[in-house]
């Protein structure tokens, strides 16, 4: 049974303004989802360079998702539009550099969506789980 | 073979030289052999004579050192540029990294370069010169009485086979006939990489990257990559420079730098010609090229000064990053 | 070296039921930095915070972290905490392991080993915060009003008396805009023009408020606090100081044949003109397109008749520059032309008109002096039909009208219907409407009056098309309760149009920096909770321009904007957020990327120069941000492809060192 022993590590960058106030929400009506989810709170998802995200996998991530203000919805008028095309880029690039394209998720979760919070957490756990580990990204150098 | 005679260049340059309209001439210099050629700066007639050359040896893009050459002195510098290169002369602008009057383009129209790893295939047997003629090219060699006859386009570049246009997007003075924008399959290889599984992606790219031996040449002649510092000489930065520890450090590097240039490259393809390992380098960035043009309409980085690059653009209801990537397999 | 201390709290039992909070403490002990560790039951109370207060003092401490419960909660708190016991406020971080930890996971181990890590991450940032310092930029207590309409008014005059000056820039000769040409008003039917102009009258004579008429904004520089406006006043051909506004100017000029703007061409008006009775300011204007004087030098009758010699041909477009602390948008709206609705025969028939003409035909001050008479023979129109939604509600793929509700046609015309048929019993009123919004108060009883009491006859259905046939306008339109299709021979039909912001918009929002939606609409900071502010700082949005609304609506927008005015202009400085971008102008390209992605426009380019290692000096066009205007989105951050560009209180390396921490 090595595979239900996995525990994946889960880098969630999150809005200050929506989806960090989301997963707070998430807590406030006590909706749980796994400890793997350890979250970075970042002004706007559009302050979430490529790179964080290419270090969180060097160093061993096994799946980094980055939640932000619905499209439309952005504190700051426009940065998760930005947002959106880096990253559609940057996991287009990944997938095509034959990462498992299930390991980067993008998702828009508003202040009220405690419950949609928990539940892309669930469902982004279960599926790293299943994935295993994150063996074409980490670079073992960098493990202690 | 080039249409245009390398004497006529040197006398376009001289004469503009002699009258004082440019202080200097960037070009290209000859080397030891008739392939070795690098981009120079000529300062003299007498220099031009001795040693300019328009060959099909002359890849080089030279508009990525007009951001040095033009800072500190005074003067127009004459560059020449061929269709492709004219892209990263606008994009270069785009950028404010030089000042458009201090340059003085003669655009040179281009019948593509060749590839001297594709005539090094054929033969490799101390090659003493090289010449080219209409539709071929005769190879003499220290061990050939008789010159190797081959065919023009077999020895051309990958990059010069899918040339994307023939059209100069900039110039002061043209030198011969301007072409045409071409329809080209610059995607086709790309796509024959989309359509392997994860896994051959993976082991492809991992036989690819893991030759790199982190010499830099791609970066340094990339004319996307003039950043007073970059990102890979700066400790400051999280991925300063440093020997790779495994095969993934390749893969940040060529990530990072496929992702910094995005939306700018002009796929000018001279990181792949530079590659001693012969790395396939413009794939990557042909990738971001046909996603761009996929995702948010087509985008030809260069081809106007003051374009907006499509990653610091949006609309309002572009594609969400996890459709793009399930896309492709549905 | 930072000497860091870390506060682990209990929150009672909400942390420590599920979080070992000893074991945390204990852990934490070791990271990098930390001299100082412990736990206590409240952190936020007054007993915690003297903790953390004694244990800088101890401890010589010059880093906090504090695991606790979210930022969101309490960062202010414990940063207050800090700034009492002598350290930057901003050498505090919270690591969150109530909400985002003892809350969401059930299983003490696996919540403990959580938070340790969390600490780590906050541990790891705070060993590269630096001591942050808010900027501080005065406030010109001055505030301009960009459009003199109804909103407008209200707004200046509403700040005007809270004792600051106030400026209003209007590009038509006179204030007043869309409710000056309105005759009563839904639904207590009091007469615009009454209500109104003694507040124009008010704005005119309050000695806070100018006016400057005839002008628009023509650039906007600087931010919150501090905008450097250049207003063009546009040439008038007439001193306004002196022209007494007699209007016999008006009276002699020969050229009478000039569509008349303000009753929107139903009827004519002189080369020198003064838009209507109570105009503010009362003087007059000559339109320069069509004056015999200014197009061929050939006339000049209005100088000889005028005994105040306030004419003047050879005035010339003026532009003033102002600074102000804030701006109010409230340029209002227009409805939307109706030439891509020809089914309804608008071009073809002067008898088809829209709801705003329709208003001046019942104006008493308008074209027929109130008598409703049609526009194509002057007789009384005994059927009229009114066509609701007409450009507004249109499908996503319309290319011809809005996808919203312009919101305030259901009850003009349930107004006009009912206007109709109490002056002219004789007279068939039907309505066409796809739905009847009649939300507000008094709203309803107001529509039902007019179906109940007046008897209009509202049917739910569209029109089809109208058909010009003799005197008559074929309606042919579809009942939709009913199901069948009706034929109604009308005498008059009246297009309820879609209203869209002013065109003058979209140019103001670029120089403001202002964001708008598709439609033109100026957005809000927040759609709920800070509506009347743009989201750039320092500008404020004011009636229509942000979204359709009624009279009361606006004017209550209006003084919401001024009462924010007034409270930015009773700063005497604004401190600003410090978390803000910051360029390294050492290794900044200059290449313009980030000025294009900051919603703000907080990036502006110099030329500076810089000693090279060899002596000489380089010149380099490099990025500086002005910190009153950044708002800290960091979005130029990663657009920046050398790395110059950074987030304070947010930096790469912090991100990055909270990345490696979670990920050890």
């Amino acid at each position: 049974m090595q595979v239900n022993e996995f525990k994946p590590l889960i880098v969630a960058f999150c809005c200050n303004w929506c989806s960090y106030a989301g997963a707070d929400l998430a807590g406030n009506n006590r909706l749980s989802y796994p400890a793997d989810v350890k979250i970075i709170r970042v002004p706007c998802s559009c302050r979430v360079n490529p790179m964080f995200v290419l270090r969180a996998f060097q160093r061993g991530a096994d799946g980094v998702i980055i939640c932000g203000c619905h499209p439309g919805d952005c504190h700051y008028t426009s940065g998760n539009y930005y947002t959106r095309r880096r990253m559609t880029l940057l996991f287009s690039m990944l997938d095509y550099l034959g990462i498992e394209k299930e390991r980067t998720r993008v998702e828009w979760v508003s202040a009220a969506e405690g419950a949609k919070f928990a539940s892309t957490m669930n469902d982004f756990v279960s599926k790293i789980t299943q994935l295993g580990k994150n063996k074409r990204l980490e670079d073992l150098r960098c493990k202690k | 073979m080039q249409k245009i005679s390398r004497d006529k260049l040197i006398k376009k340059a001289s004469n503009l030289l002699n009258s004082g309209i440019v202080r200097c001439v960037l070009g290209w210099k000859r080397g030891e052999f008739d392939y070795d050629i690098t981009p120079n700066v000529f300062t003299t007639e007498k220099e031009l004579i001795d040693d300019f050359v328009w060959n099909d040896f002359c890849g080089a893009n030279l508009s990525k050192y007009l951001v040095s050459k033009t800072q500190g002195v005074d003067g127009k510098i004459l560059v020449f540029l061929k269709p492709c290169d004219t892209y990263s002369f606008n994009q270069l602008l785009t950028e404010h990294r030089f000042d458009r009057e201090r340059a003085y383009v003669i655009a040179v129209p281009c019948e593509g370069m060749a590839d001297i790893n594709k005539i090094k295939q054929i033969t490799n047997e101390g090659i003493s010169s090289i010449e080219f003629n209409e539709d071929t090219l005769s190879i003499s060699t220290l061990y050939n009485e008789e010159p190797i006859k081959i065919a023009y386009d077999r020895v051309l570049s990958e990059r010069c086979l899918n040339c994307k246009s023939k059209k100069h997007v900039v110039y002061d003075e043209l030198l011969g006939d301007d072409g045409e924008i071409l329809e080209s399959n610059r995607f086709d290889e790309v796509e024959k990489i989309e359509k392997m599984s994860s896994e051959e992606r993976f082991e492809f790219w991992q036989g690819e990257l893991s030759r790199c031996i982190r010499c830099n040449a791609c970066r340094d002649v990339c004319p996307a990559c003039t950043c007073e510092k970059c990102v890979f000489d700066n400790p400051e930065s999280g991925v300063e420079n440093k020997a790779s520890a495994n095969s993934f450090e390749e893969k940040l590097f060529h990530i990072i730098r496929a992702y910094h240039v995005a939306g700018r490259c002009t796929d000018c393809g001279e990181c792949s010609r530079v590659c001693p390992q012969n790395i396939p380098l413009h794939l990557l960035n042909r990738k971001f090229i046909k996603d761009i043009n996929e995702f948010y309409g087509e985008f030809q980085a260069g081809e106007k000064i003051g374009m907006r690059s499509p990653l610091i653009d949006y609309t309002t209801d572009d594609i969400e990053p996890n459709e793009a990537v399930n896309r492709r397999d549905s | 070296m930072q000497r860091i201390g870390v506060f682990v709290c209990w929150c009672g039992s909400n942390i420590a039921s599920t979080v070992d909070v000893e074991r945390v403490s204990e852990a934490l002990k070791n990271e990098q930095g930390v001299v100082f560790s412990t736990n206590y039951q409240y952190m936020c109370s007054q007993a915690g915070q003297d903790l953390i207060k004694s244990a800088v003092k101890e401890h010589r401490l010059t880093g906090i972290v504090v695991c606790s419960c979210s930022p969101r909660m309490h960062e202010a708190t414990f940063r207050k905490a800090a700034r009492s016991a002598g350290i930057n406020p901003y050498m505090v971080e919270i690591a969150n392991i109530r909400e985002q930890c003892s809350w969401v996971h059930k299983d003490i181990i696996t919540g403990t080993e959580k938070a340790i890590i969390l600490g780590k991450a906050a541990i790891a940032k705070v060993n590269l915060n630096a001591p942050l310092i808010p900027g501080e930029s005065p406030v010109t207590k001055r505030a301009l009003v960009i459009g003199g309409g109804i909103a407008g008014i209200q707004t200046a005059l509403d700040i005007a008396e809270a004792g600051f000056l106030v400026d209003i820039v209007e590009k038509k000769p006179t204030i007043g805009g869309k409710m000056a040409q309105l005759d009563k008003t839904f639904p207590t039917l009091d007469c615009s023009a009454c209500i109104l102009t003694p507040k124009m009258v008010d704005v005119a004579q309050h000695e806070k408020i100018r006016i400057f008429s005839y002008s628009e904004v023509s650039s906007v520089k600087g931010f919150v606090g501090n905008f450097d406006v250049t207003i063009k006043k546009k040439a008038r051909f007439v001193n306004e100081n002196i022209c007494t506004g007699c209007g016999a100017c008006v009276e002699k000029c020969p050229q009478k044949k000039i569509p008349n703007e303000f009753n929107l061409g139903m009827d004519n008006r002189s080369a020198i003109y003064i838009p209507f009775a109570q105009a503010v300011p009362k003087v007059a204007t000559i339109d320069p397109n069509a004056c015999n004087m200014l197009k061929n030098g050939k006339c000049g009758l209005c100088a000889r008749v005028c005994t105040a010699g306030a004419i003047d041909y050879t005035q010339k477009d003026e532009y003033i520059e102002e600074k102000y602390g804030a701006i109010v948008v409230a340029t209002g709206f227009n409805p939307i032309s109706m030439e891509k609705f020809d089914e309804y025969a608008y071009s073809q028939s002067r008898d088809v008109i829209t709801s705003l003409e329709f208003e001046r035909l019942t104006n008493a001050a308008g074209p027929t002096g109130g008598k409703l008479l049609r526009p194509s023979d002057n007789k009384h129109p005994h059927t009229i039909v009114f066509v609701q939604c007409v450009g507004s509600r249109c499908s996503v793929d319309s290319e011809k009208g809005k996808e919203y509700c312009s919101k305030i046609c259901c009850m003009y015309t349930a107004k006009h219907a009912m206007l109709v048929r109490d002056k002219y019993p004789d007279t068939e009123v039907y309505v066409f409407y796809i739905d009847v919004r009649t939300p507000g108060k008094a709203f309803d009883e107001f529509y039902r009056r007019a179906v109940e009491e007046y008897g209009v006859h509202y049917i739910k259905g569209m029109v089809g098309k109208v058909v010009p046939e003799g005197e008559k306008l074929k309606v042919q339109a579809s009942d939709l309760i009913e199901n069948k299709q009706l034929h109604i021979d009308a005498d008059l039909v009246v297009l309820a149009a879609a209203i869209e912001p002013d065109k003058s918009a979209r140019g103001l929002a670029t120089m403001l920096t202002a964001s708008m939606d598709t439609n033109d609409f100026f957005t809000e900071a927040h759609p709920k909770l800070r509506p009347v502010e743009s989201p750039t700082a320092g500008v404020f949005l004011s009636g229509t321009c942000q979204g359709p609304k009624d009279i009361p609506e606006t004017v209550s927008q209006a003084g919401a904007a001024a009462s924010k005015v007034i409270a930015l202009l009773n700063k005497d400085k604004l401190l600003g957020n410090p978390c803000v971008a910051h360029s390294n102008e050492e290794i900044c390209n200059g290449c313009s990327q980030c000025e294009r992605v900051c919603p703000y426009g907080a990036i502006s380019y110099i030329n500076k120069e810089f000693k090279m290692p060899d002596r000489s000096i380089k010149t380099r066009r490099i990025a500086v941000v002005n910190p009153a205007i950044c708002q800290g989105c960091g979005a130029c951050t990663v657009t920046c492809p050398s790395g110059a560009m950074d987030l304070k209180g947010f930096t790469s390396k912090q991100i990055m060192a909270e990345v490696d921490a979670i990920c050890r």
